[in-house]
């Protein structure tokens, strides 16, 4: 698999290279908002990878807690770390989607607001797995992933609450989609599909490898006698 | 083993104790004082504004104090490893558990209680809608807190920097919780929209993490 | 003084009162424990000795259950369900593991309901056993060492354990109140309890303990019945 590794990227990056293409030059140009609607390529794939990869995460914290397996452990931070990182590329695209719309950068639109409170939470997760000392430091992480969650609906649901009561300008739109636009969208998605797998699949290879070095060397540590006594 | 009666005497244990140290308890109410003076300094609207603001004030000065108190949670039983002894017995994971969120929450309804005539006095409130419901709200919203916070201090023990950690993992999850309680305030104190959604979405975030934690606490204990 | 010291014998797994199997406990790249095996009788009295960085510690709150295996197996009372069996499980470390602010028979009070018992009379029993004054309301932040770790053994022994684990009971502690407890540690052996005792300080369980347990680098190196180490074989 290491060997295939620079033809994956050299394919990913060709596959994002065409997607960006048909969302810039073949995407038909948007009635209302012109040229700028183009970013909604970025800003709407990414936060459906994020999702994706945040239920991976809570998939994986649920089965490490049933069954402890490191395995799982690994594939839970690997979706928290790429998680975060596509979920940071939706939080940076929707204000500047909104500045040249709305002439605002923020406003509590129910899904961005949602975004980002769901990027606080495994920034939290992130920060508790970096400042554990304990040696269970999956089993708190896997329990921080539960709560998250569970969390989110609530979030949504509180958000959007409060949202029908002081209405506010959605980001993104809230009307139907032009089949060609959908299209553009979809092909947009694979790409940033692709690209996540393949971080993902690397970042795994990075933790497993780190792990399997801790281990050697704590066998190591086991076989040798020890200084002199 | 039962469960009532174990979480019964641990939570006498830290009544007593509380009351007899007054540690914490005091250094918590001069922080809830000093809370409410400085956000009468940093916020001087004049009554109408207040009104709308009081929810959002109220409920952050709130928060902080309740950080303040859960910090505290488990100093008692890092000192001289007494949890070891708890961990070592049969006693059953939760009792404890809910012996210290109900520690808490005593602790913290005691600081809202002292907070909130003088939050009234500088902001001159009152109340337009009906008032009995801030009643549900504080005790549903306090208990948002104080059950997240509890199991997250318990977290926090197996870290470094322990009271920052703390906050860090309780604002992200709390912030549907703390949507409900400031809004219902303020749907409350304007008289201008319906608290009832607000309760009910805090009545199910209550639900919902008391469960969570109940589940999850030994997990959390064990994890040495 | 002991008549003619027992020699350690062999115990099938199932007369033992606790055994372990290859036990590993690796705290990330450091090993406290590097494969542990080994079996012990029940009714005895063993001394577990070693410098520091040994293992003895980690050996102690792996079998109290605080510490889960890296790798390994325990079984103690006949099941490796450690929750199960520390009803009758007594641990006792350096720290007091009380609360500094409460009385002696205040802290035995609430410790006794964790395991479910609930009168008084126990627990001052359990106070005079150390000798201590069950009514001295003094809280324990103002005992000296020597009553600190006493009444800390009061709190281990609370539950009649069948097993005690005692890590250091007697550091800091007065010369007369440590002779006291390796007494009184040498009476509940004789009345049928399993005693395990991590000490620095082996001379003064010299005569009264039935097994030297000799731990170096997270292994058990040797057991012997004196604790005069060979010298030459």
């Amino acid at each position: 698999m290491k060997r295939a590794f620079p033809i994956l990227v050299f394919l990913v990056v060709a596959f994002l290279g065409y997607a960006m293409y048909q969302a810039l030059v073949v995407a038909p140009t948007d009635q209302l908002q012109g040229n700028v609607y183009r970013i909604i390529y970025y800003h709407v794939p990414s936060a459906w990878t994020a999702f994706l990869l945040f239920g991976i995460n809570f998939v994986a914290s649920v089965v490490y807690l049933m069954s402890r397996n490191a395995k799982a452990d690994t594939i839970a931070l690997v979706g928290a770390e790429v998680g975060v990182v596509f979920c940071t590329v939706n939080l940076v695209t929707g204000p500047i989607w909104a500045r040249p719309v709305w002439g605002i950068w923020w406003t509590w639109d129910v899904r961005l607001t949602s975004t980002l409170v769901l990027w606080l939470i495994y920034l939290s997760y992130l920060m508790l797995r970096r400042f554990s000392t304990s040696g269970q430091t999956p089993v708190l992480a896997a329990a921080l992933a539960i709560f998250g969650a569970l969390d989110v609906p609530l979030v949504y649901f509180s958000i959007w609450i409060f949202r029908t009561q002081h209405p506010q300008p959605v980001i993104g739109g809230g009307g139907s989609i032009d089949p060609r636009m959908l299209h553009v969208l979809l092909i947009n998605w694979l790409a940033f599909l692709c690209l996540a797998a393949l971080l993902c699949w690397s970042r795994y290879r990075l933790e497993y490898m780190r792990r399997e070095l801790e281990e050697t060397q704590a066998l190591e540590a086991l076989l040798e006698p020890r200084g002199s006594l | 083993m039962s469960l009532f009666a174990v979480t019964r005497a641990t939570l006498a244990k830290d009544l007593r104790l509380e009351w007899r140290s007054k540690d914490a308890i005091n250094s918590m109410l001069f922080f809830a004082l000093l809370m409410v003076v400085v956000f009468s300094f940093s916020f001087d609207p004049n009554a109408e504004e207040s009104r709308r603001i009081a929810g959002g004030l109220v409920w952050v000065a709130f928060l902080f104090a309740a950080v303040v108190a859960l910090n505290q949670t488990w100093a008692r039983e890092l000192r001289n490893q007494v949890l070891d002894a708890y961990r070592v017995s049969p006693a059953p994971a939760n009792s404890l558990f809910m012996a210290k969120a109900l520690g808490n929450f005593v602790f913290v309804v005691v600081l809202e209680a002292l907070m909130t005539p003088l939050f009234i006095m500088f902001y001159q409130l009152r109340a337009l809608g009906p008032a009995w419901q801030l009643i549900p709200v504080a005790a549903l919203g306090t208990w948002a807190l104080v059950v997240n916070g509890t199991f997250f201090a318990a977290i926090s023990i197996r870290t470094r920097s322990r009271e920052i950690m703390l906050p860090l993992l309780l604002f992200p999850f709390s912030i549907p919780a703390l949507l409900a309680m400031v809004n219902a305030t303020t749907a409350i104190l304007t008289g201008e929209l319906s608290a009832r959604f607000w309760i009910v979405l805090l009545a199910t975030y209550d639900v919902v993490f008391t469960i969570a934690c109940l589940l999850l606490f030994e997990s959390v204990l064990q994890a040495e | 003084m002991r008549p003619a010291p027992v020699k350690p014998s062999l115990t099938t797994q199932d007369s033992a009162v606790i055994s372990t199997n290859g036990l590993v406990k690796e705290f990330g790249r450091f090993a406290a424990l590097r494969g542990v095996s080994a079996e012990f009788t029940p009714g005895r009295l063993y001394v577990i000795l070693g410098d520091n960085g040994a293992g003895k510690t980690t050996l102690l709150r792996s079998l109290a259950g605080l510490a889960q295996p890296t790798r390994g197996k325990i079984v103690v009372l006949g099941t490796t369900n450690l929750r199960t069996v520390c009803g009758q499980i007594g641990y006792m470390a350096h720290p007091s593991l009380l609360y500094d602010e409460m009385s002696a028979m205040e802290n035995l009070r609430y410790f006794a309901r964790l395991y479910e018992i609930f009168d008084d009379a126990t627990c001052a029993r359990m106070i005079t056993s150390v000798g201590l004054d069950p009514a001295l309301a003094r809280p324990v932040a103002q005992y000296s060492q020597g009553m600190r770790q006493r009444l800390s053994l009061a709190r281990a022994i609370l539950n009649d354990p069948k097993i005690l684990l005692l890590d250091e009971p007697f550091s800091n502690v007065d010369v007369h109140s440590a002779r006291e407890m390796a007494g009184l540690l040498a009476k509940m052996r004789d009345s049928g309890k399993s005693i395990f005792v991590v000490t620095h300080q082996a001379s003064l369980l010299e005569n009264l303990a039935d097994e030297f347990v000799w731990m170096e680098a997270g292994q058990i190196t040797r057991r012997t019945s004196t604790l005069q180490p060979v010298e030459a074989q």
